[in-house]
């Protein structure tokens, strides 16, 4: 059964000289039907020149990705039950993806901000000599492992939340970092090294992601590209040992290091050690990083400002009671050959309650 | 005014291989596109591309399961040909970095696919049309011989004196602007026109502008009768779920909890082609045997839940996000949609339509290699081959002529036209209001089940809306992304494309393929077994003729699954 929603679009239209404002519309709409429907339903019914780009209503073009009660999200595969229930007896507001330039209402200009960093990322295979006669030899697990960003359908709501790019308009950012490990982690390309220092020598580039999981909680298809992320930067440190001008390889071991001798984070030692490569006690060992860690200074004196850092917390800090547990974890971990990665089609869990789940389902024929 | 050897019109697979192999061949490109090149529809292909690449397997074998699923209306010439030049074209892709499914040796692996006697469908998880479509327009960000067009939209073709195809006229959407843009060979590669159905599988953009812009320009249109539905699309909005959910092992199930097609396939069951599995489903429901909201079960839960997390991923999306359902742990209510259009413009092996300097490629073209029903992942490969091949042709033909002077007065009638439309009074229907009085006509007259009464019906619809279109208001006065006034000019285009599918189906009367004809129930080779071909000729309706399919080694025979 239709019910009543109400649709708070923003509208801006360059060819007005009325700048950028909210309008009211009213839907009806079964509740499990997607907020594009209801703009759809506006266009068709009241309005036919509210621009949105939209084409395969499914989920799989990409087109009509878009901020619904500020969060990004695409619109075809948003309920309207489900965007009404989250906006609390609001109207639902719907407006144009952010950190891009808007055009028109719901369009914004993909290519002068998504498509241009997607370039950036030289995306396209760089295979070492001549293909062969047949297809490439290579392990099932990792065509599936980069199937994960394959199914990036370069919509752009990462990179609309992204709150690094807020602050730095040249990051990379996570959707072509995302297509950068669907290269660097294809056993075909041959320029993981070359690809992976490129990006982590860029100062906008791998170590300019702060963390904050925006990207991988908007993202519609799982695609994770902060996880992607953070495997190049895995295959940056750990697989090439790439010591970058941005002390990215540094600062990446400071962490784990200082997990593992503590167990929680030691802030007055991540500096030091992130640009040192070595404790604030022992000193510096790298003459360059004096600079860049005076650099730093304002950080450190914000941190005490703050009571984030504390002269009795540089000299001491303690560890977890149950240290002792953090230690087994790092030393079952460092005793694998092997890094295991799980994504979201390589599952852990199910492989083992269902033997023969991944066999071929075709081998019958 | 810009000028490319070859200009492609739709940068879909079809498309964007089209502009690659014309590349290659050393012609100047441009590839225009109403959208951006990666939100085509040929996203939209999950399940797979078939090729006989494995040693066990054989073309002929591929061949002939591709000339039974089209119900012998196929020319096996060009069957043969895709079918040939399916294994070398997988691993091209394979080599410009197509992520396909391995096996255990990191060889390429196959899933079933449905109407097929082997595995013989190579894959990526079920976004395999996604993937291609990233792969090539990789490609493409890496050519710099190629200038791409992205979100102009085309509206006319246009000739030169001798009455050759010299270009096309096309408004850049982002302000409004015009262009004429000139090229010695013009592809079109537009693909399907779904949304004259509703529901349909088929995305938003699938007007089927190509088809009708050959039309006016005196291309024959080819067995547009045939219009394949899906036999798993959901209810109501109409998406797609893959056939490779069969192929992974899902059965169909009626409400009693029979497995029906026990009756109607007895050999290949859910797998055998689309018309088949679809009549079957349609059989069901009209009979009182399916759901109340008028549907059938998919029951996926047959697959392993971690195959299907692996291999499936996506339309356990689907399920959640539209359906409501864990294909996981329950079944998932499906029913037969549209889905694909097998007719299309006429062209040779090719692309060429016999009009001068215009080619066509991928799902707007028709050869037949699809005939009266295209088997699963054969749609992929079509476009991909065909593609290739009609960008290559161009670019040789290209080589050896001049640039062409476009003659007419295209540019300013289509300016006009759209001019009249912005400014036009609000007197008439809203495009909604037409479009979807289309779509629920040739869902309900013109789908699974057909006859002469009711497609009559059908065309004297469609002839109404013809002239109601003629003054049809929108909303949107500005230059600046005005798709207001670009949905009217796709319900012209569509308007064109229903009434030729519903004269073809009127015109044959037979039952062949995905048209069956309740008051010509049987397949008549004596009769029929020829192409329907439609030209524009100014009048009423079009102009009908016949050609004769071309047979090489199989001759028809009874279709039994």
């Amino acid at each position: 059964m239709p019910e009543s929603y109400t649709l708070n679009i923003r509208r801006y239209d360059p060819e007005s000289t009325e700048t950028a404002h909210w309008q009211e519309f009213g839907v009806e709409l079964d509740p499990e039907r997607s907020v594009l429907d209801g703009i759809l339903q506006v266009k068709d019914r009241e309005d036919g020149s509210i621009a949105v780009r939209c084409s395969c209503r499914a989920g799989i073009c990409g087109s009509c990705a878009v901020r619904i009660n500020g969060r990004s999200a695409l619109a075809c595969n948003t309920r309207i039950s489900d965007a009404a229930r989250k906006a609390g007896g609001k109207p639902i507001s719907v407006e144009p993806m952010g950190n891009m330039p808007v055009l028109k209402d719901l369009i914004v200009d993909m290519d002068a901000v998504h498509w241009k960093k997607i370039q950036r990322v030289v995306p396209w295979l760089l295979p070492d000599g001549e293909a062969p006669e047949r297809e490439y030899i290579v392990d099932a697990e990792a065509m599936i492992d980069v199937t994960q960003s394959m199914a990036c359908i370069q919509c752009g709501a990462c990179v609309s939340a992204c709150l690094a790019l807020e602050v730095d308009r040249d990051f990379v950012g996570p959707a072509a970092l995302a297509k950068a490990y669907r290269f660097v982690g294809d056993p075909r390309d041959g320029q993981t090294e070359e690809r992976l220092r490129d990006l982590a020598e860029d100062p906008h580039g791998i170590y300019d992601c702060t963390h904050c999981f925006a990207c991988i909680e908007v993202c519609p298809k799982d695609v994770a590209p902060m996880d992607q992320i953070m495997r190049l930067r895995r295959r940056a440190t750990a697989d090439f040992a790439i010591k970058d001008k941005n002390n990215g390889y540094g600062h990446e071991h400071a962490f784990v290091d200082i997990i593992e001798k503590w167990g929680t984070l030691h802030e007055a030692q991540l500096l030091p050690r992130s640009f040192g490569d070595g404790s604030l006690v022992r000193g510096q060992t790298e003459p360059g990083a004096v600079k860049q860690l005076l650099e730093t200074l304002p950080t450190a004196l914000r941190g005490l400002k703050s009571g984030k850092v504390s002269p009795k917390k540089v000299l001491s800090h303690p560890k977890l009671p149950d240290q002792d547990q953090v230690r087994r974890i790092f030393k079952e971990i460092h005793s694998k050959d092997e890094r295991l990665e799980l994504n979201m089609y390589i599952v852990g869990e199910n492989a083992e309650d269902e033997e023969g789940a991944q066999a071929e389902g075709s081998g019958e024929m | 005014m810009p000028q490319h050897d070859v200009l492609v019109i739709g940068a879909g697979l079809a498309g964007q291989r089209a502009a690659l192999a014309a590349a290659e061949g050393g012609a100047s490109v441009g590839i225009i596109s109403k959208v951006h090149p990666v939100r085509s529809h040929s996203n939209a292909a999950a399940g797979g591309i078939n090729a006989a690449l494995n040693v066990e397997d054989s073309w002929e074998s591929h061949a002939y399961d591709t000339v039974k699923g089209s119900d012998y209306l196929g020319d096996q010439d060009a069957i043969e040909i895709m079918c040939r030049e399916a294994p070398d074209e997988v691993l091209h892709l394979e080599h410009l970095g197509v992520t396909f499914h391995r096996d255990d040796e990191g060889r390429l692996g196959t899933r079933a696919f449905g109407g097929a006697s082997a595995a013989r469908t190579y894959y990526v998880a079920d976004i395999t049309g996604q993937a291609l479509l990233h792969v090539l327009y990789e490609q493409l960000m890496k050519f710099d011989a190629i200038d791409r067009y992205e979100e102009w939209f085309t509206t006319a073709l246009v000739r030169d004196e001798s009455g050759r195809i010299a270009g096309a006229v096309t408004r850049n959407i982002r302000d409004g602007s015009f262009e004429v843009i000139t090229a010695k060979a013009v592809i079109l590669a537009t693909g399907g026109n779904g949304q004259i159905f509703d529901p349909t599988t088929n995305a938003l953009i699938c007007t089927g502008d190509g088809i009708a812009m050959a039309y006016r320009a005196g291309a024959p249109l080819m067995d547009m009768e045939m219009v394949q539905y899906h036999p798993t699309t959901l209810a109501g909005i109409g998406l797609l779920i893959t056939e490779g959910a069969r192929g992974e092992g899902a059965q169909l199930y009626n409400a009693e909890g029979e497995r029906f097609m026990e009756k109607y396939a007895p050999s290949k069951m859910e797998l055998a082609s689309r018309d088949v599995v679809s009549r079957a489903e349609q059989t069901e429901i009209d009979e009182g045997r399916g759901f109340p909201d008028g549907t059938v079960a998919l029951d996926i839960t047959k697959v392993p839940r971690a195959r299907i997390l692996q291999a499936l991923r996506e339309i356990v999306n689907v399920g959640r996000d539209f359906a409501g359902t864990d294909i996981t742990r329950e079944p998932i209510h499906i029913k037969p949609g549209n889905h694909y259009v097998m007719g299309g413009i006429r062209t040779d092996v090719n692309g060429e339509t016999g009009v001068p300097g215009l080619y066509a490629a991928g799902e707007c073209a028709c050869l037949s290699v699809h005939g009266g029903n295209r088997l699963g992942a054969n749609s992929l490969l079509d476009t991909l081959i065909f593609g290739r091949r009609a960008g290559a042709h161009a670019a040789t033909e290209g080589r050896a002529m001049a640039m062409p002077k476009p003659a007419g007065s295209e540019l300013g009638r289509e300016q006009e036209l759209i001019a009249g439309i912005i400014s036009r009074d609000r007197s008439g229907r809203r495009v909604s209001e037409i479009k979807a009085e289309l779509g629920k006509t040739m869902d309900a007259d013109c789908s699974v089940f057909r006859d002469e009464n009711r497609l009559r019906g059908a065309l004297e619809t469609v002839k109404r809306l013809q002239e109601e279109v003629e003054t049809v208001s929108i909303d949107d006065r500005g230059s600046v992304f005005n798709q207001d006034v670009l949905g009217a000019l796709e319900l012209k285009f569509m308007l064109d494309n229903a009434e030729c599918i519903v004269m073809g189906a009127l015109e044959r009367r037979e039952s062949r393929g995905a048209q069956y004809r309740t008051d010509f129930p049987e397949r008549n080779d004596e009769q029929w077994l020829k192409h329907i071909n439609l030209t524009v000729n100014g009048g009423d309706i079009p102009d009908v003729s016949y050609s004769e399919v071309t047979l090489t080694q199989w001759e028809p025979e009874e279709r039994k699954y």
